[in-house]
């Protein structure tokens, strides 16, 4: 199928199979490796991206889903604040979950400021419980959503 | 004055990963790549009869590679050499790679494999440890008289403890790229892994080749924690056979079925305590039996089970012990490395144990652990006198006064139906390898200048989340008098950097980072002179002075082991780390909520504190999983949770707030006083949550994992009136 969608602010058409991933459309067919894939079942959220602002594990969701979408990767723009945060607290070790965390916390951010919610510690821990991290503990990566959800962008 | 140690960098590789634009070993490719897959058997036990091909599928589209494709020895050569690189007859375990195949693509590869139809006679597997009669490796520490100290004894106790496996679930899968031989008959292994060196050893065995013929370069590494010690040797040993008949790159990369089903976990255990005590409930002797599942293969066994026994006997004092441990062979997918190395298990027993003396004796648990805790100038169980750098009272002390364990009353009858529990645990965990082992091993480094004055490390370390990059800077910049913009760590290439060792064992940081600091001094010396350092450096490299240090692992003075009689220094450090963890157990569901978790740590002076936090906190959640939440079973040999929808890990809300303090206690033989860390969190933690759950619910659980299913057996079994 042809295939029209905007990826970080540029738009696309590709002609791709309507059930092709949309991880291995935006890994392996436009080369942004960014986004990562850990499980291939939805569970770990490593491929989280973001398509009309909702977040998404790329791993789910056939490339046809997103025709006319809007979708943003790590490589998109607007990720800047978070990054700073998750650097300040060491967030980040081995660095597989870290993208698609940093897409997640972005997300859930937005979300605070939209509602106008204070964001708070176990809010942070339900809105990052689908992303899955071997290294930290998730210490340092809770202090990194709370720093980033609480600093005006 | 330290100027760096101490200090919190920059991690050198955080813009990368936060950035996305770090490339991990899936993210590369190279010019007419190919993928690669594997023919695996279809029982744990049996022979093999004959491999069959579909005649519907044209062969001529890949490349099939056999045994007899090996060019050297059809083994992977790890501490012995009994594993094939390719099963030829004797199926030993289940999923045990027959036959690989490349593909140009994913969809011909698939049907490729399906097309080749492994024809096997089934034999009776053996998936019962006790029932083994093949021993890996068997381990024997006498100390005293244990039958008279037992006979002499104010009271005794017994138990015996079972720990399941657990899967270190990296989140990023085993992956390699192998390339073809190049102009010079170099062939190229690009991966995800720990150990460079190890790969490049098993490469040079089975694929006949001298080892200037055989590159192996780290690629980014998406977690590891002991997984990608030994895995990738047989991995990168597939790739390359495979690169080798198809002339062409070839990728393998392992979807996460793959590597849940096949790569290696933890050992299972069982472990006996028989102890004896005065009556202040010192302990007066110990006696302890450590049978570990090795499974089908040697892989790593006697050094795991090497590691479990020589800390079985905890951080305790007691002059009469005896452990006898064996790893034996099962049809089970081999068992392997998983950070803490044998001793989460047998610490979890100990602890347990001295949870139990505890609780007969009427005496606080903190309490019998303050009693009978190592002291500088004790001997440990294998006869090493504590010379230095034991923190042991230090870490108590400090547990307590944070938690105030000491004083809490521990399993006091509660009532609500939602249960606090408070637990504690107290361990030790030797730094570097075992005994003889770095003597033998001879860790290298380099460093250089180049033209700008920078210092580059040259290693064989990898970073693979825990924080070596950075580690190194600190170390390298504090040794030589400069910034740690002015140093930069080389990557992990055997054709580039020495060879530094394995990065495991909780060795990169005392080992191979005293070696670096020791060349850092010495380069410091030859440049010599005040100033900035960067001016320094390029003046001397323009006067043309040797900018090259090549150090060795020096073995300090004094370190005996004897390996026969396994006696003497086991480590040449150890840390020491006490856990207290806060559970909330709901009596509806036996949900256990790991609330809180503070450790008071030992690991010396910390070179950067925010990674040994890191360590601390992330290791610790891993074994608060241990204790109850992750699940791994097999049946007939098959690992019955081999995706990640059933093969749970703690999400962020399972997390405990952590609350790391480090005391630190200075070692003379470690780079600025400081000893390993990374396996130590492990130890504690599932005994810890297990200590906190007999206090919530009065029940003395000895096994792990501890479920909420087994929770509620436990509890009718206690509370008969509750059946329904």
């Amino acid at each position: 199928m042809k295939l029209q969608f905007t990826l970080n602010g540029e738009r696309l058409e590709l002609d791709v199979e309507p059930l092709r991933r949309l991880l291995d459309v935006v890994r392996d067919d436009l080369a942004l490796t960014g986004t990562k894939e850990g499980c291939g079942e939805g569970e770990c959220g490593a491929c989280s991206v973001l398509v009309d602002g909702v977040v998404v594990n790329s791993c789910l969701v056939p490339a046809s889903q997103v025709d006319g979408c809007e979708v943003v990767t790590i490589e998109g723009a607007g990720f800047e604040r978070v990054r700073q945060c998750f650097l300040e607290q060491g967030a980040a070790q081995c660095g597989i979950c870290t993208p698609g965390m940093i897409v997640m916390t972005r997300a859930w951010a937005e979300r605070c400021r939209r509602e106008g919610r204070e964001p708070g510690l176990d809010d942070a821990r339900t809105a990052l419980a689908g992303n899955l991290c071997r290294c930290t503990g998730y210490g340092a990566i809770l202090r990194a959503a709370l720093d980033a959800a609480k600093e005006r962008p | 004055m330290a100027r760096v140690v101490g200090s919190r960098l920059a991690r050198p590789d955080g813009p990368g990963k936060v950035a996305g634009t770090t490339r991990y070993v899936a993210d590369l490719h190279f010019a007419g790549e190919w993928v690669g897959g594997t023919v695996r058997a279809n029982v744990a036990r049996g022979l093999l009869e004959a491999i069959e091909r579909d005649a519907a599928f044209d062969f001529t589209r890949v490349v099939v590679v056999g045994p007899q494709d090996v060019p050297g020895a059809n083994v992977i050569e790890m501490l012995t050499l009994d594993q094939p690189a390719l099963a030829s007859r004797e199926i030993e375990h289940f999923g045990e790679p027959l036959l690989l195949v490349a593909a140009p693509d994913e969809a011909t590869l698939q049907a490729a494999l399906a097309a080749l139809r492994p024809r096997i006679t089934p034999l009776e597997p053996v998936f019962d440890p006790r029932a083994s009669t093949k021993v890996f490796k068997e381990i024997r520490i006498e100390k005293g008289d244990v039958e008279s100290a037992l006979a002499g004894a104010t009271r005794t106790f017994e138990g015996e403890y079972e720990s399941a496996s657990q899967e270190q679930l990296y989140i990023e899968p085993q992956g390699v790229i192998a390339l073809p031989p190049d102009e010079n008959g170099v062939v190229t292994v690009h991966g995800s892994l720990q150990c460079p060196y190890y790969v490049q050893k098993t490469l040079v065995r089975a694929l006949g080749l001298p080892a200037e013929k055989v590159r192996v370069v780290q690629e980014a590494t998406g977690g590891g924690f002991g997984g990608k010690e030994d895995y990738p040797s047989i991995l990168a040993t597939h790739a390359a056979l495979l690169a080798r008949k198809a002339g062409r790159p070839v990728r393998m990369i392992y979807d996460r079925h793959e590597d849940l089903a096949f790569t290696p976990k933890r050992h299972p255990s069982r472990v006996r305590i028989r102890s004896g005590v005065d009556g202040e409930g010192r302990l007066l002797a110990l006696d302890i039996d450590v049978l570990f599942d090795g499974g089908a293969y040697t892989t790593l066994s006697p050094v795991v089970l090497s590691r479990g026994c020589i800390h079985a006997a905890g951080p305790y004092r007691c002059e009469h012990v005896r452990i006898h441990g064996r790893a034996v062979a099962t049809n089970h997918v081999p068992y392997g490395a998983f950070r803490g190395f044998g001793a989460p298990q047998t610490c979890f027993a100990i602890e347990r144990h001295m949870d139990h003396i505890a609780a007969e004796l009427g005496l606080h648990p903190f309490e019998l652990r303050r009693r009978n805790a190592l002291r500088l100038g004790d001997r440990t169980a294998t006869g090493q006198l504590l010379k230095e750098s034991v923190g042991a009272q230090a870490v108590l002390e400090r547990i307590a006064q944070r938690t105030h364990i000491d004083t809490h009353p521990w399993r006091a009858p509660k009532t609500t139906r939602k249960r606090r529990g408070l637990g504690m645990s107290f361990f030790f965990h030797g730094a570097g390898f075992t005994g003889a082992g770095e003597t033998m091993l001879h860790a290298r480094i380099a460093l250089e200048l180049d033209a700008e004055g920078r210092a580059l490390v040259r290693s064989a370390s990898t970073e693979f989340g825990q924080g070596t990059e950075t580690l190194f800077k600190a170390i390298a910049a504090e040794a030589l008098g400069c910034e740690p913009d002015d140093v930069l760590v080389a990557q992990p290439d055997t054709h580039a950097v020495p060879n530094s060792g394995p990065t495991v064992a909780s060795r990169t940081c005392m080992i191979v980072g005293g070696v670096l600091a020791r060349a850092g001094r010495e380069l410091a010396a030859r440049i010599g002179g005040n100033g900035p350092f960067r001016e320094r450096a390029r003046a001397f490299v323009r006067s043309g002075g040797d900018s090259r240090v090549e150090a060795t692992y020096q073995t300090p003075a004094g370190l005996e082991w004897d390996d026969k009689a396994y006696r003497g220094d086991a480590y040449p450090a150890y840390g020491w780390a006490a856990d207290v963890a806060e559970v909330e157990v709901d009596l509806d569901t036996f949900d256990v909520r790991v609330v809180r978790f503070w450790s008071a740590v030992d690991c010396g002076t910390a070179i950067q504190p925010q990674l040994v936090v890191g360590q601390f906190e992330g290791g610790s959640l891993q074994a608060v999983g241990f204790a109850q939440l992750e699940v791994v079973t097999t049946r007939d040999g098959r690992f019955q949770q081999d995706r990640m929808a059933t093969c749970i890990i703690p999400t962020a809300l399972d997390a405990p707030d952590f609350t790391t303090d480090l005391v630190e206690v200075p070692f003379s033989g470690g780079p600025f006083g400081a000893k390993g860390v990374g396996e130590m969190p492990m130890d504690g933690g599932a005994p810890a949550v297990l200590a906190a759950i007999e206090d919530a619910l009065g029940l003395h659980v000895t096994r792990i994992p501890a479920t909420p299913e087994h929770l509620l057996e436990l509890w009718l079994a206690a509370h008969p009136e509750e059946r329904l």
